[in-house]
């Protein structure tokens, strides 16, 4: 599995040779590991169920099991599903390039959100506030500066 | 009574933010409510909500401090709807009425509490609690509203923007999902409906209720720049002019972050941020100004003029 930071990199980098239907593939591919670096970072093992015919929706359902709040990334899962779908069920569609872009923002969404909120996992109930953890000190005083 | 009816005249509960940052909204939202013929009788001495950072170090206290709110609104001022434009404070709201109906534990604190600040503890079920997106279409209605249009919003495309409150978690919103005409959880309408009926476009807006940051928007701000120029990328890539929200901490947060993202990352999107009581004012013939367009911190003036609305 590659490291969330990789799978960052990976979503801004569309695959240039890749057939509509393979780059979809490939964008729902890395949504799901965004998902199972949130399971596994709750102590789980990513669940290689479907929900809805998708893996992707049985991981956020596993993810968010006494966890709430990252039912705020429900919405973002199932567009990323619904992307998918348009893009593989009307490859030749004159749409297709666009849905692929807006399939990449959507999941791009997804990155940011788990990335973010890995890092402050357990800090409130709903939302995902707290302080940036992963800052190592004395770039605390920048933030706080720029606040 | 009629829902018509019971909204025609409500508590008006704004909220902190409604008096800084998002001061527009209620201008705006008061406007409106002028405009449409409709009562607001603001909360006496009202208090915070709790928001989020109470709610994260003691739940049962931000319980007690919206409890507050509707117990003003029911026991000193006989209202029984409070209506909340603000999503962290409808939320918070409709959240302590879940823990009152369901939680003894919370019924003793907020009873404890209460005794002590010398009011009356609010009991589950006295007041509904609303949100402004409720309150125009229960009492005005998207027919109501075509009557009254004089500027029409027609040629505006806009991207509906509900952030992550409004319907998050479900089982504090119990008339959500119920059917034709009750508001959705999944796939929020309400402000689509209301922006429709004045004659705006809305696209098809894949994140309308996707996570804007605004949380952590102080303490990882990156993480919300990057988080909102997603947003706003997606938003103009599905044909939008403008963002609509319904809520001061996503706009707040769209304005200031398409603003560093510009400085911070060097990508610019050109889209307008307006709240939909903005929208609604100016196609019910109020000039910008009454619905405080130059409170915001974007500038959308050229574009309200080339629509005509300026």
């Amino acid at each position: 599995m590659r490291s969330i930071d990789a799978i960052g990199t990976a979503i801004e980098t569309p695959t240039r040779e890749a057939s509509p239907e393979q780059a979809a593939g490939e964008l729902l591919a890395l949504a799901e590991e965004v998902l199972e670096h949130w399971v596994l970072a709750k102590g789980a093992a990513p669940t290689t169920e479907t929900r809805e015919g998708f893996r992707l929706l049985a991981l956020h359902r596993q993810g968010a099991q006494g966890d709430p709040s990252f039912n705020a990334c429900r919405e973002t899962c199932r567009e990323a599903a619904y992307h998918y779908n348009l893009v593989t069920m009307q490859p030749d569609s004159a749409a297709t390039d666009q849905r692929l872009e807006m399939m990449r923002l959507i999941v791009n969404h997804l990155f940011l959100f788990v990335s973010g909120k890995m890092q402050v996992a357990g800090l409130g109930e709903f939302c995902c506030s707290s302080k940036p953890i992963r800052l190592a000190p004395g770039q605390e005083d920048r933030i706080s500066k720029e606040a | 009574m009629t829902t018509k009816d019971k909204y025609k005249k409500v508590a008006y509960y704004p909220g902190c933010a409604l008096e800084g940052t998002g001061h527009a909204y209620n201008r705006s939202t008061k406007a409106v409510g002028k405009a449409l013929g409709l009562d607001l009788v603001e909360v006496k001495n009202w208090n915070c909500c709790g928001a989020m950072e109470v709610k994260n170090i003691d739940p049962k206290i931000q319980t007690y401090l919206s409890s507050r709110v509707m117990s003003v609104a029911a026991n000193e001022m006989g209202m029984d709807v409070v209506m909340a434009p603000c999503n962290g404070c409808y939320h918070n709201l409709k959240k302590a009425e879940y823990d009152l109906k369901n939680d003894p534990s919370s019924v003793d604190v907020v009873g404890k509490l209460s005794d002590k600040a010398g009011h009356q503890a609010y009991k589950s079920g006295q007041v509904e609690t609303i949100h402004a997106l409720d309150w125009i279409k229960g009492a005005i209605g998207e027919e109501g509203l075509k009557e009254r249009i004089k500027n029409s919003l027609a040629g505006i495309k806009i991207a509906n923007y509900y952030g992550c409150m409004y319907t998050r978690p479900r089982h504090i919103f119990p008339e959500k999902d119920q059917g034709p005409g009750s508001e959705s959880t999944s796939k929020p309408h309400f402000m689509d409906d209301l922006l429709a009926a004045a004659g705006a476009e809305n696209v098809d807006f894949p994140l309308k209720t996707a996570c804007c940051g605004g949380a952590h928007t102080m303490s990882d701000s990156d993480t919300s720049t990057r988080l909102v120029l997603n947003i706003l990328k997606a938003a103009k890539m599905a044909g939008a002019d403008v963002i609509a929200t319904e809520c001061p901490t996503c706009h707040s947060g769209l304005e200031m972050h398409q603003i560093r993202a510009e400085k911070r990352l060097g990508e610019k999107v050109d889209i307008k941020i307006l709240y939909f009581t903005q929208l609604i004012g100016m196609a019910l013939g109020l000039k910008p100004k009454k619905v405080g367009v130059h409170e915001n911190v974007s500038d959308s003036m050229s574009f309200l003029k080339e629509k005509g609305l300026a």
